[in-house]
C-alpha cells in the first residue's frame, strides 16, 4: 500500500521535472511557453461548465429522489456476478456513453461514500482507466463517413469491462 | 438523445419524490448539485491550466519525436503492414498526445489519421484493420496522469488525490491488452 502511494505520489513531480529539464536542455523559454498556453485550460472548463450543470442536476435529483437506489437494488444481482459493487453500477453503465454524465455520477458516488473509501477509490480508478467509448467511436467513424464498424464496439467494450473489473480487483488486493 | 433522457430523468425523479416523500431532499439537492459543479470547475480550472502549460513545453521540444521513436516496436506490433508513412506518423503522434493527456491535441491528430487511412481504404463504408485497431486504442484511456480524476478527488476533499495513479496504470494496461487482443482475434477470424 505504501509503495503504491509512493509511486502514485511521485508520478506527477517526475513528469513535470523531466519535461522542464528537457525544455531547459533544448534552451526553450519554458516559462513563456507555459504562460502562453496555460490559459487554454480556462476555455476547456468554460465549455464544460453548462454541460456539468445540466448533468449534475439530473444525476442529483435521480439520487435524492431515491430512484437511483431503486435501480441499484434492481441490478445488484448482475453486478454481484461480475464482482462489481452495486453502488458503482450507475457509473459502469454510463461511463462508455457520456463523459459528463459519468463525471456527474462519479462525483455523486464519492460524495455519498467518500473519496478514499473502497467504493471511492474504485470509482476513481474506473474513471481514470476507461474512456467514453461510444462517443469516441462515433467521432472517429463519422469524420470519414464510415458506418460499418465491424467488431470495434465489441472489442472496445470488452476492454472497458476488463478495466472496470481490474479496478475493483486491484483495490480488493490493496485494501 | 440527451434531449429525451435529461427531461425524463428530471420528470421521473420529481414524480417519484412526490410519492415517496423525498421532495424536500430533492429541492435541497438541486442546490447542492450546483455547488459541487462550481467547486469541481474551480479545481478543474487550476489543474487543466497547469497541465496544459506543462505539456505545451513538452510539445515545443523534441520530446514527442523521441517518444515516437521509442514506441516504434509497439507500432509495428499493433499496425503490421502499415506502409503509409503519413498515417504512421499521425497515429504515433495521436497515441503520444493521449498518453501525455493532451486531449485537445490528440483528437484533431486522430481525425487526421482516420482521414489518411480512409484514402487507402478499399471499402469506404467500413473500417479496415488498421482503423479498427486505432479506434480501439483511442477508446482505451492511455493517459499517464489522469488529471481530471485527480481534480475531482481534490474538489471532494480527498486526503490523497493522486493516490490512484498507479492503480489506474495497472487497470488501463489490462484494459488495453484486452482491447488489443480482442481486436487481433477478431481481425484473424475475419480473414
Amino acid at each position: 500500500m505504501n509503495l503504491v502511494n509512493y509511486l502514485s505520489a511521485s508520478a506527477i513531480p517526475i513528469v513535470i521535472l523531466i519535461i522542464i529539464i528537457y525544455g531547459l536542455f533544448e534552451k526553450k523559454k519554458v516559462y513563456d511557453i507555459f504562460l502562453d498556453v496555460a490559459k487554454d485550460g480556462i476555455k476547456i472548463v468554460l465549455k464544460l461548465f453548462p454541460t456539468l450543470i445540466g448533468i449534475f442536476v439530473a444525476v442529483g435529483v435521480l439520487r435524492t429522489s431515491g430512484i437511483l437506489d431503486l435501480i441499484v437494488k434492481f441490478v445488484s444481482p448482475i453486478t454481484n456476478l461480475l464482482n462489481i459493487p452495486s453502488e458503482i453500477m450507475p457509473l459502469a453503465l454510463l461511463r462508455p456513453i457520456s463523459g459528463s454524465a459519468s463525471i456527474g455520477v462519479a462525483v455523486d458516488i464519492m460524495q455519498k461514500y467518500g473519496t478514499d473509501t473502497f467504493i471511492g477509490l474504485v470509482t476513481s480508478t474506473i474513471m481514470g482507466s476507461t474512456e467514453t467509448t461510444l462517443y469516441t467511436i462515433a467521432v472517429y467513424t463519422s469524420c470519414v463517413g464510415i458506418k460499418k464498424t465491424r467488431f470495434v464496439l465489441a472489442a472496445a467494450l470488452l476492454a472497458d469491462i476488463a478495466g472496470m473489473i481490474s479496478s475493483v480487483v486491484i483495490w480488493q488486493i490493496l485494501s | 438523445m440527451l434531449n429525451i433522457l435529461w427531461p425524463a430523468f428530471i420528470i421521473i425523479s420529481f414524480i417519484y419524490a412526490f410519492f415517496s416523500g423525498n421532495i424536500e431532499n430533492v429541492s435541497n439537492g438541486i442546490f447542492d448539485s450546483l455547488e459541487s459543479v462550481v467547486n469541481l470547475s474551480l479545481t478543474l480550472l487550476g489543474t487543466l491550466c497547469m497541465w496544459n502549460g506543462i505539456m505545451e513545453i513538452a510539445m515545443n521540444t523534441s520530446f514527442v519525436e523521441k517518444l515516437t521513436n521509442i514506441i516504434k516496436p509497439l507500432m509495428k506490433f499493433l499496425f503490421p503492414n502499415l506502409n503509409n508513412k503519413k498515417a504512421y506518423q499521425e497515429i504515433s503522434m495521436n497515441m503520444i498526445a493521449n498518453v501525455l493527456g493532451l486531449g485537445n491535441a490528440a483528437t484533431p491528430l486522430g481525425l487526421k489519421a482516420m482521414k489518411t487511412l480512409q484514402e487507402e481504404n478499399e471499402n469506404k463504408d467500413k473500417v479496415n484493420n488498421h482503423m479498427a485497431m486505432f479506434i480501439v486504442l483511442n477508446t482505451a484511456s492511455l493517459q499517464l496522469i489522469p488529471t481530471n480524476v485527480i481534480a475531482i478527488r481534490t474538489s471532494l476533499g480527498s486526503q490523497m488525490p493522486s493516490g490512484i495513479i498507479f492503480p489506474v496504470w495497472i487497470a488501463t494496461i489490462i484494459a488495453a491488452i484486452v482491447g488489443v487482443t480482442a481486436t487481433k482475434i477478431f481481425i484473424s477470424k475475419n480473414k
